[in-house]
Order: structure tokens, then C-alpha cells, then sequence
């Protein structure tokens, strides 16, 4: 389909109830969340937990960070939550996890078309740049959209279920996500994490 | 992997990083660790990983640590002015970190777009709260990877063990 001919992208729905659908029970997965707004929206759904590990800097580190871990645990599925401002500032790791391609690792990039976070000024989404396209050239084999109400299923089952690298595209709303106050200290919840992660080995 | 007695040292930086539990080795391509970089792609038990860009390696060093494993980052000189800002992930979350460094505008640059990146290369670790190794000379190597591991691995530092051009030769222009 030529560009020309392509829907206008819809970012209509509400993050705060359709992220926690894509996710369904949070228990079944280890989150790497990227900074500000899906720092939040894992915060929120997991009680900020220990299978959590939550950004508030290191823009762009997110989809590597969630590729280590699934390189380091494969019996786990490790779930990415990434914003489009964030994936933006370094989308070649898109390719970095295409070639690596391991199993366990779901990228879901929540995409308002804004930089929320410091005062929703326009990001490239907004004005032409289709993020699921860049995960296809990048050579993600399962990739899809949702941004209609009946396209929730369907990226729930593939973040759930895909057995190869996966990447769903969340169009939402501009709007900020759930209010919740996390613990920010990089290395409390690090120590946090790896305590969880060998309690249950 | 046959190793010729000029790169026989690069060999013993792989084998070193190995002996010493490392499982992830990601890296952007760079003459001073073309064998290393081949050793790892033909090692099964361990992962690859070919980054675009430096500091992806960073973070998926972080990622590995929480997940347990230990992984170096492979790169050129100049490709750790893309890594400063990670590093803030790395220092401040107190992960262990390791990498390894072939210089570029060092000893003997012939090069004078590698000049600027080469002398910042210490000032940046220092200023990101690094340990730095410096290897010299290839009777240096082992003993250099391995107290650089045991500062990474056991006393959770950012090490950067720096392959100086002292070693790996400079580039002819």
C-alpha cells in the first residue's frame, strides 16, 4: 500500500487501560520499561515488583536492555515496554534484537506521538514515521498495530504467545499514563531485582 | 580459530573473558578484536551480539546482569563517546561492567580524525567513574583481562580494559 493511500494513524486509545490488557497476568513475564511514561505503566501493573526493572534516564536503552536479559534467561519471557520517543532515539537496536532473535522477547512500543515528558512536544510519529514499519525493515518477523479497540486481542496473544522476537505498535492518546510513584534509585531496585530473580532459582 | 603469532594476543583476550565466566560478548566491528569477534560467532556456548551502535551494549550488559550472566562489550576507542550517557545507567545502578577498548588516536595516530576521541578517551572514563587497565605489551594481556574481570565480576566496577595502540600497532596512512 502506498503511503498516499495509507489510514491516518489513530491515537485514540487510553494507555492506562490497554497497556494492562496487552500484558494480562504480569506475574508471567520480567519487565524492562523504558523511561518516563511506560515507566510508569509497569509500574502501575506490576506494584512496582521485583519482576520489574524501570528506567528514568539512559533514553534509548530499553529494547538492548530487554535483549541481554532474554539472551541471559531464555526460560523466561522478558517483556519491553518502550515509548516512541525513546525508541526513536536508538531504533537501530530493533535490528541488534532482529538478528538475535531470541524467543523469549516481546518489545511493545507505547506511541502517543509525543514527548510527554517534557511538555508533549511533537515526536516524529506524529508527523509520518510508522515505528511498526522500522520493526518490519528491521527484519522482526511477528510485528503488528493496534490502535482500534478490536486489535487489542489479537496484541495480547502475540506479546503472550509469539516464539520468536516480537514487536506490537500501542497508538494512545497524548496523555499521561497512571499516576504512580516508583522507587527511581537505579541500584536498590537492580539489588531488588537479581534478589527476586535468585529466590525463585 | 589459528592464530598468527602477531594475533595470537587477541586470542588470549577471547580465551581470558571466557575462563572467566563470560557468556555474552557484543561488540561493533574493529580490526584490534577481529579475533575475538570471530571467536565468539563461532562459539556455540556462547551469544554474539552485533550492535549499531556502542552503547546498546551497555544497556544489554545491564540486562545480562540482571538476568545473571556476565558479557563484554568489544569496541573501538571512538565508539565510547557514543556510550557516555549509559554509562550514568551503569555507575548510578552500581551494575558491574566490562569493556574492552582498541585504541584509536593513540600512540602513533596517523589518523587526525581519530586524534580528537583518542585523547578524551581517559578524561570520559575518569569522569564516568571507571577503573582503567592499560595493556602495553602482549606478555600483559592475561594477567590485565583477569584483574580487570575480577574488578567488574566480583567488585561490581565499570572496568575498561584499554588495548593501547602500544599494543595493537598503529594503523598505517
Amino acid at each position: 500500500m502506498a503511503n498516499a493511500e495509507k489510514a491516518a494513524p489513530k491515537f485514540e486509545l487510553d494507555r492506562s487501560v490497554v497497556v494492562p490488557q496487552l500484558v494480562g497476568k504480569q506475574e508471567d513475564f520480567l519487565f524492562i520499561g523504558g523511561l518516563a511514561g511506560t515507566a510508569k505503566d509497569l509500574a502501575a501493573i506490576t506494584n512496582d515488583g521485583a519482576n520489574y526493572y524501570g528506567m528514568a534516564g539512559a533514553m534509548g536503552a530499553a529494547v538492548a536492555m530487554g535483549l541481554g536479559l532474554a539472551l541471559a534467561r531464555p526460560d523466561k519471557k522478558v517483556f519491553v515496554a518502550t515509548g516512541d520517543g525513546e525508541l526513536l532515539m536508538n531504533v537501530g537496536a530493533l535490528a541488534t534484537a532482529s538478528i538475535m532473535n531470541p524467543p523469549n522477547l516481546r518489545i511493545l512500543c507505547v506511541d502517543n506521538g509525543h514527548y510527554g515528558e517534557t511538555g508533549y512536544q511533537l515526536s516524529h510519529t506524529s508527523q509520518g514515521v510508522d515505528l511498526e514499519q522500522m520493526a518490519i525493515g528491521a527484519g522482526i518477523k511477528s510485528t503488528m498495530t493496534v490502535e482500534t479497540q478490536d486489535q487489542i486481542a489479537a496484541g495480547a496473544r502475540m506479546l503472550r504467545e509469539s516464539n520468536g522476537t516480537c514487536f506490537v505498535l500501542l497508538r494512545v492518546k497524548p496523555e499521561d499514563g497512571p499516576k504512580f510513584k516508583r522507587d527511581m534509585d537505579p541500584a536498590s531496585t537492580r539489588v531488588r531485582f537479581l534478589q527476586a530473580m535468585k529466590a525463585k532459582a | 580459530m589459528e592464530a598468527t603469532t602477531e594475533d595470537r594476543w587477541q586470542k588470549v583476550v577471547y580465551d581470558t573473558l571466557k575462563k572467566n565466566g563470560v557468556t555474552i560478548f557484543s561488540y561493533v566491528p574493529d580490526a584490534g578484536h577481529r579475533m575475538a569477534i570471530d571467536l565468539s560467532l563461532a562459539d556455540p556456548d556462547v551469544h554474539s551480539v552485533a550492535l549499531t551502535t556502542e552503547e546498546e551494549g551497555v544497556a544489554l550488559a545491564a540486562g545480562a546482569h540482571l538476568g545473571g550472566a556476565k558479557s563484554a562489550l568489544l569496541m573501538q576507542s571512538s565508539g565510547l563517546g557514543n556510550c557516555i550517557n549509559f554509562f550514568s545507567m551503569i555507575t548510578g545502578g552500581k551494575f558491574p561492567f566490562l569493556t574492552i577498548l582498541s585504541m584509536r588516536g593513540d600512540y602513533g595516530e596517523g589518523n587526525p580524525w581519530q586524534m580528537g576521541m583518542g585523547k578524551a578517551v581517559r578524561p570520559i572514563l575518569d569522569a564516568m567513574g571507571f577503573v582503567t587497565v592499560e595493556i602495553t605489551q602482549k606478555d600483559e594481556v592475561e594477567r590485565a583481562i583477569d584483574a580487570a574481570c575480577t574488578m567488574a565480576f566480583q567488585s561490581g566496577e565499570a572496568v575498561a580494559v584499554l588495548l593501547t595502540q602500544k599494543l595493537i600497532g598503529a594503523k598505517k596512512f
